[in-house]
């Protein structure tokens, strides 16, 4: 079987140019429905999804929460600080808890590198990675490259610049490892200190030099520099940050003319980005980024509760 | 427990005493607790009359290991381990000595706490156990222990246990201190602030987006430790080296002549950071396991005599401690069990004689502790291992005695296993298979 068969999505390491496209197929389909007025399937119905978050998230939650009830499947939000992970309660224990409670589906985002590939171990539901510490966030993987390629109508052969701070973000590490995988060349740009060490070994060029990593490229995706970093002594501060790294029109030029700027959000504008180019509707994705969210959320939720289903024997699609 | 008297012949065995350099086919005789007679003339028929024998069917025979670097756990913390599950871990591994590290709580800083592991130890009536005492106050770094009385009340030599003494000013006076009395400082070579990380740093720690430690960390803390140690005159010694600079470095001061020493750890010559995998908690040590070079680099480093011993810088911990995400796992493994299996490695992959291995974890630490123990010598207590070089098993972390199961080779196979351990003349650990069967 070529598509998309695994119970989890965990991350886009590993995983196969064919199954990469059949959820990006499947997303594709659904972005355009999501156009429509009638928004809603039966496909999930009766289904439970829980988003269990660890990290504070507005958008990446409600995008899975919005793409699950277009769905039709009941919806449990649950945000730490709200819930027994504030009592400490292990990990594990959580997973246990929720998994006798026979949801179908569970979004997970966590603060540590690998937290969702351990709890994915000890429940016997689907299990979707929404982004673990530094390691992966695989739908925005997925939804960057559906933008991508409805802009472009290709990946392989395309030049993706991936700017800022690479070294903390599991946005920059699925992308690398989609990309590479469907024949796009990855370039990352970045200060020494905020770049993966041992970077080359992932398949990936590095710049220092924000105009030379973009040169020619048909992708700038920047990143968001996270607070923290500035106290960290990573970078000494956000107005050095934007003089070096951060992308105005001027840096721009130096990408193939017909370029597209792309954001995971939340932007800082002014820091990493110039507004004059965020908002620029010629120029910037990032709109589309958030709408492909919703579509790639969609297509990942029924694959993995499809998967399930059929792993566990039970009736699947029109059957049901 | 009684004083066991009478003799025992151990025939038919080959006789290994790196201590010596034997080598050859032959018995040992036990008089109560001590050795009275080893060589070759040792035999069925020439043994004493009233001597029960023990034939030992053409296994090794070697001193018991000397284990210079474990955690006991007790005090503290005995839901991880005690000093009766480690000691039977030990003996199974063919374990004679233990020396413990302080990091207890209480910390072993005072004499009373030094006195409580002995009175525990001597109860539990197996392993023998010398305690390291704290090389500062508290574990805290900040002032120098009373490293006088400390060793008057048994104390064998001076560490901070799993944390390095940070501060240079510490250090100085440390040694300083320490080189009045010709007291043994042992240090955790690792920069504290470059030791922020969860695994080693480099491409794997990238692609998992762990937080690397650098390699860095252990190389600075050296070269600053010698420094002071040409200084003060002190003698040093480095625990646990794992990077293929920190060898050049200790065999660099070596050529000075400081009076430095080293040892490493089983999992820094077999394994590396691929043993991470996908966030594997039991591969996550202190320091971390490094890469092929640097493992290849302690191996060599064993080979020529740069790294003076092996120990197996056991470290329990509880399910709770490591069935968590990477980064919030405790460091460590437990080895105790596995050091005689894991140290033989060294003969296979590195190219060590049968001597020189055993001398890694019988006499070598022995003599640098100053113990009485180590070697088949005449007078000396009838500390033995009897042991099948040959004999491969699989290791299972579940069936260890460790009370805690956190072996970095776990599901691994190890070759060499112990027939029989014998402490003070009186047979500890017997696996029926192998002596019996």
């Amino acid at each position: 079987m070529s598509g998309y068969a695994h119970r989890h999505l965990l991350g886009t390491r590993g995983l196969t140019a064919a199954e990469i496209t059949d959820l990006l197929d499947r997303a594709n389909r659904y972005a355009e429905i999501n156009r429509t007025p009638d928004k809603k399937h039966a496909i999930l119905s009766g289904r439970t999804v829980v988003n269990l978050f660890y990290e504070n998230s507005t958008r990446t939650r409600t995008s899975f929460e919005l793409a699950a009830k277009r769905l039709s499947a009941d919806v449990i939000n649950m945000q730490t600080g709200a819930s027994s992970v504030a009592k400490g309660e292990t990990l594990i224990d959580t997973a246990a808890t929720l998994n006798a409670m026979h949801p179908d589906v569970l979004v997970v985002r966590h603060h540590d590198s690998g937290a969702v590939s351990l709890l994915s171990q000890k429940v016997n539901c689907a299990v979707v990675n929404a982004g673990d510490g530094k390691h992966e966030h695989p739908t925005q993987g997925l939804l960057d490259a559906l933008t991508i390629r409805r802009r472009k109508g290709r990946l392989a052969g395309l030049k993706v610049a991936i700017c800022g701070d690479v070294l903390h973000s599991r946005v920059a590490r699925s992308n690398i490892y989609l990309l590479t995988t469907m024949g796009a060349e990855v370039r990352l740009v970045a200060p020494r200190t905020l770049c993966i060490p041992g970077a080359e070994s992932l398949g990936v060029s590095v710049f220092h030099d924000l105009k030379a990593g973009i040169a020619d490229c048909d992708i700038v995706m920047m990143l968001r520099i996270q607070n923290e970093r500035m106290s960290g002594g990573f970078i000494p501060s956000t107005r050095e940050y934007f003089r070096f790294f951060g992308l105005d029109r001027e840096k721009l030029a130096a990408a193939k003319p017909d370029a597209l700027v792309m954001h995971p959000g939340p932007m800082n504008r002014g820091v990493e980005i110039d507004s004059d180019i965020a908002d620029d509707v010629d120029r910037s994705l990032i709109r589309e980024q958030v709408e492909m969210g919703v579509a790639v959320r969609m297509a990942v939720l029924e694959t993995v509760t499809r998967n399930l289903a059929l792993e566990r024997g039970e009736p699947w699609g029109n059957a049901k | 427990m009684k004083p066991i008297s009478g003799k025992v012949a151990y025939v038919n065995a080959r006789l290994l005493d790196p201590a010596t350099g034997l080598d050859a086919i032959g018995g040992l005789l036990t008089e109560g607790e001590t050795i009275a007679a080893v060589g070759p003339a040792i035999t069925a028929a020439s043994a004493p009359a009233d001597a029960q024998v023990i034939d030992c069917r053409g296994l090794c025979l070697a001193p018991g290991l000397v284990d210079m670097r474990v955690q006991l756990r007790e005090p503290g913390e005995e839901h991880k381990e005690t000093i009766a599950s480690a000691s039977r871990a030990a003996v199974a591994g063919g374990v004679t000595t233990m020396v413990c590290l302080p990091n207890t709580d209480p910390v072993i800083d005072n004499d009373a706490v030094v006195e409580f592991v002995a009175r525990r130890a001597r109860k539990v009536g197996l392993t023998k156990v010398y305690p390291y005492a704290a090389a500062t106050k508290g574990l805290k770094g900040e002032e120098v222990a009373e490293i006088g009385l400390l060793a008057d009340s048994g104390a064998v030599a001076f560490t901070d246990g799993t944390h390095a003494v940070g501060s240079a000013m510490v250090m100085n006076r440390l040694l300083s201190y320490a080189a009045s009395f010709g007291h043994l400082i042992v240090q955790h070579p690792e920069e504290p602030t470059l030791a922020g990380g969860d695994m080693n740093a480099g491409a794997i720690a990238g692609r998992l987006g762990l937080s690397g430690i650098s390699p860095a960390a252990e190389w600075i803390m050296l070269e600053r430790d010698l420094r002071l140690v040409e200084t003060t005159g002190a003698r040093y010694h480095a625990a646990h080296v794992s990077t293929a600079e920190s060898v050049a470095i200790i065999r660099r001061a070596k050529g000075k002549g400081l009076a430095v020493t080293c040892d490493t750890a089983p999992p820094y010559f077999i394994l590396t950071e691929e043993a991470v995998g996908e966030f594997r908690t039991f591969a996550k040590l202190s320091p971390p396991l490094r890469k092929e070079s640097d493992r290849a680099a302690i191996a060599a480093g064993l080979a020529d005599g740069t790294i003076d011993c092996v120990a197996s810088d056991h470290s329990p911990q509880d399910a709770d401690s490591k069935r968590k995400t990477f980064h919030d796992a405790a460091f460590g493994g437990i080895g105790v069990e596995t050091l005689l299996a894991a140290t033989l490695e060294l003969t296979r992959s590195a190219g060590l004689s049968m001597l020189d291995a055993l001398a890694k974890v019988t006499v070598n630490p022995a003599r640098l502790l100053r113990l009485p123990c180590g070697t088949l010598a005449a007078d000396t207590a009838a500390d033995l291992v009897i042991f099948d070089p040959a004999r491969a098993w699989p290791v299972d972390a579940d069936t260890l005695r460790s009370k805690s199961k956190n072996s970095p080779f776990d599901e691994t196979t190890l070759t060499g296993k112990v027939a029989r351990t014998v402490i003070d003349g009186r047979s500890v650990f017997i696996d029926d298979e192998l002596t019996h069967g």
